[in-house]
């Protein structure tokens, strides 16, 4: 097992009613699975009733913020508790489903992708082939509700987003920047480069246990489908 | 119970329903939205006997005319607002905000461009669906209704005492002064200047404020070296972005659930509120404050909010006796029990 990241993990206060608990400062696999490993932890504790007045929890890349009521919770008492947790350094045991999303890369549907190929020096098929080989695993979520920062795309296709942000993406639009992959659950603005687009529901209201359908921890994989396959 | 309708006849954009707002789904992305002034709300709701925070219109930016469908409705005003009713009868008067009205079909309340934000209340509450826990409007993932003209806002039909509203003993004030804030959570990527220029300075509320946010200009707070970007960590109402022109930026109850640029400092909880009042050109400062600073603040609004409740009074009296044997919350439905 690794070490965590020196300094780290660390308590910093977003104001009087949420701390930020951080295990380092980048994008790393083992950084994000100790994020995982406590965000269980304290839903444990949460669950339990340990932790009155924890109201909810949001684990990103290489932190968990934890909202709390202060008028039931010892902000002090609280810090302690978290930073504590934090320290026992448990890291995500189990991982998290394996989803096999549709995703059609017709040239409407992916105005991105031969733009893509040519600055990565690939061909328009060595692109799809890439991103079907590559198993994502889902960091967060963000940005828009449902939107899924998903790690692991293949660094040759690491490339900066847009100069100039669209603005309206369509919605399902699979897309990248940096070294990420997601996808836009709703119609929106947004710089990423979009290199293809799926049917499938990323969230939907009526599912209230579960509006999301995917969960920091889970892995996707892109199947290339035709465009009947959308349901469009 | 028998319904009765708040159609929006003019306005729409600016307008939106608002309650406590979403918890529990910022881990996918939703944000808490919810009144962006929970007093103001609390305020309006107290004078139609509602819970504190019982769905109701907050209103913004533009005039709204809505229309009483079937009822009779009692509704209430609180903010910085001119109203009049148009009487289905035909006769027009002026209503003051703070306090409540009683519509009958037909009436017309004609409501002004408020100062900041106002919210109007409605005894019983407004009851369109709740979607993820809230019927707080989030237009940009089609939560909560969106509002236009034409739409029907399905409410309660009020069964208290029509001839007998309720007004408050005046308007409720804010905490005036510097705009409280805790440091961090990333302060340290800014140097002595920039922190001396954030706590010193006055900033000026540009025109680029929504719910989401207000955009400020003043002196640029420069950041350290490498220090205008991080990894996107999670945010929360209050936040102040600095992103890399300088220019801060906080953030409102509409605002995303993670944000990749530092946070300088976080205003308090009690101090939010008033943020929803500010418009592009008022001036704000900022001064730091600590936890407990921040409890005693916190106490200090929920102590003049239930002040300002406890002096409510049935309209046209004066009379203690009368006010002291009244029983406000059972003079009107309760909105709390859906």
């Amino acid at each position: 097992m690794s070490l965590p990241a020196a300094g780290y993990p660390r308590l910093l206060a977003l104001g009087d009613a949420a701390f930020t608990v951080e295990f380092g400062d980048g994008i790393v696999p083992e950084t994000h699975a100790r994020v995982l490993g406590f965000a269980a932890a304290l839903d444990t504790l949460v669950a339990d009733g340990r932790l009155p007045g924890v109201i909810e929890r949001v684990p990103t890349f290489r932190s968990v913020t934890v909202y709390f009521d202060p008028e039931r919770a010892a902000s002090g008492v609280l810090g302690e508790t978290l930073l504590a947790l934090a320290g026992e350094g448990r890291r995500a045991t189990a991982s998290g489903r394996l989803w096999t999303l549709p995703v059609c890369f017709d040239d409407d549907l992916a105005p991105d992708l031969a733009d893509v190929a040519a600055r990565a020096g690939l061909t328009r098929e060595a692109v799809i082939a890439l991103l079907t080989a590559t198993e994502f695993s889902v960091y967060m979520l963000g940005f828009l509700p449902g939107f899924p920062y998903l790690g692991g795309l293949p660094a040759v296709l690491e490339m900066p987003r847009l100069a100039t942000p669209r603005s309206r993406v369509p919605a399902g639009s699979v897309a990248i920047a940096g070294r990420m992959c997601a996808v836009y659950p709703w119609h929106s603005p947004g710089g990423w480069r979009l290199v293809g687009r799926t049917g499938a529901r990323l969230f939907d209201t009526t599912q209230a246990a579960r509006p999301a359908l995917l969960a920091p921890g889970d892995r996707v994989r892109w199947q290339a489908v035709g465009r009947e396959a959308l349901g469009e | 119970m028998s319904q009765a309708a708040l159609e929006i006849v003019s306005g729409g954009i600016g307008v939106s329903i608002q309650d406590a707002g979403r918890t529990g789904y910022r881990s996918i992305g939703v944000p808490v939205s919810g009144a962006l002034d929970p007093l103001l709300l609390a305020a309006a709701n107290g004078l139609v006997g509602n819970a504190p925070a019982v769905a109701g219109l907050e209103l913004r930016l533009v005039a709204t005319a809505l229309k009483a469908v079937g009822g009779p409705l009692r509704v209430a005003l609180a903010g910085d607002v001119s109203t009049r009713l148009l009487a289905a009868s035909g006769e027009g008067r002026a209503v003051a905000a703070w306090s409540s009205v009683t519509l009958v079909d037909g009436d017309v309340l004609q409501i002004g461009r408020p100062r900041g934000t106002a919210y109007l209340a409605v005894a019983g509450g407004i009851r369109t669906p709740k979607m993820l826990g809230s019927r707080s409007t989030y237009a940009r993932a089609g939560l909560g209704l969106l509002l236009a003209p034409g739409e029907r806002l399905p409410c309660a039909v009020f069964t208290g005492d029509v001839h007998r509203d309720w007004r408050a003993a005046g308007p409720l004030h804010h905490a005036s002064g510097p705009i409280r804030v805790m440091p961090g959570p990333q302060l340290d990527h800014f140097g002595a200047a920039a922190r001396e220029a954030f706590f010193g300075a006055d900033f000026v509320v540009t025109p680029a404020h929504d719910r989401m946010g207000l955009r400020l200009a003043g002196p640029p707070l420069q950041h350290l070296e490498g220090g205008a970007d991080i990894v996107s960590d999670g945010v929360t109402p209050g936040a102040i972005q600095v992103p890399a022109d300088g220019q801060p930026i906080v953030l409102l109850a509409d605002c995303q659930t993670v944000g990749g640029y530092p946070k300088i400092a976080t205003v308090i909880r009690a101090d939010l509120p008033r943020l929803a009042h500010v418009e592009a050109g008022d001036v704000l400062r900022f001064c730091c404050v600590d936890a407990t600073a921040a409890a005693a603040a916190r106490r200090a609004l929920s102590r003049g909010l239930a002040d300002w409740l406890a002096a409510l009074q049935p309209a046209g009296t004066l009379d203690a006796a009368s006010l002291l044997s009244a029983n406000l919350a059972g003079a009107a439905v309760r909105g709390d029990e859906t």
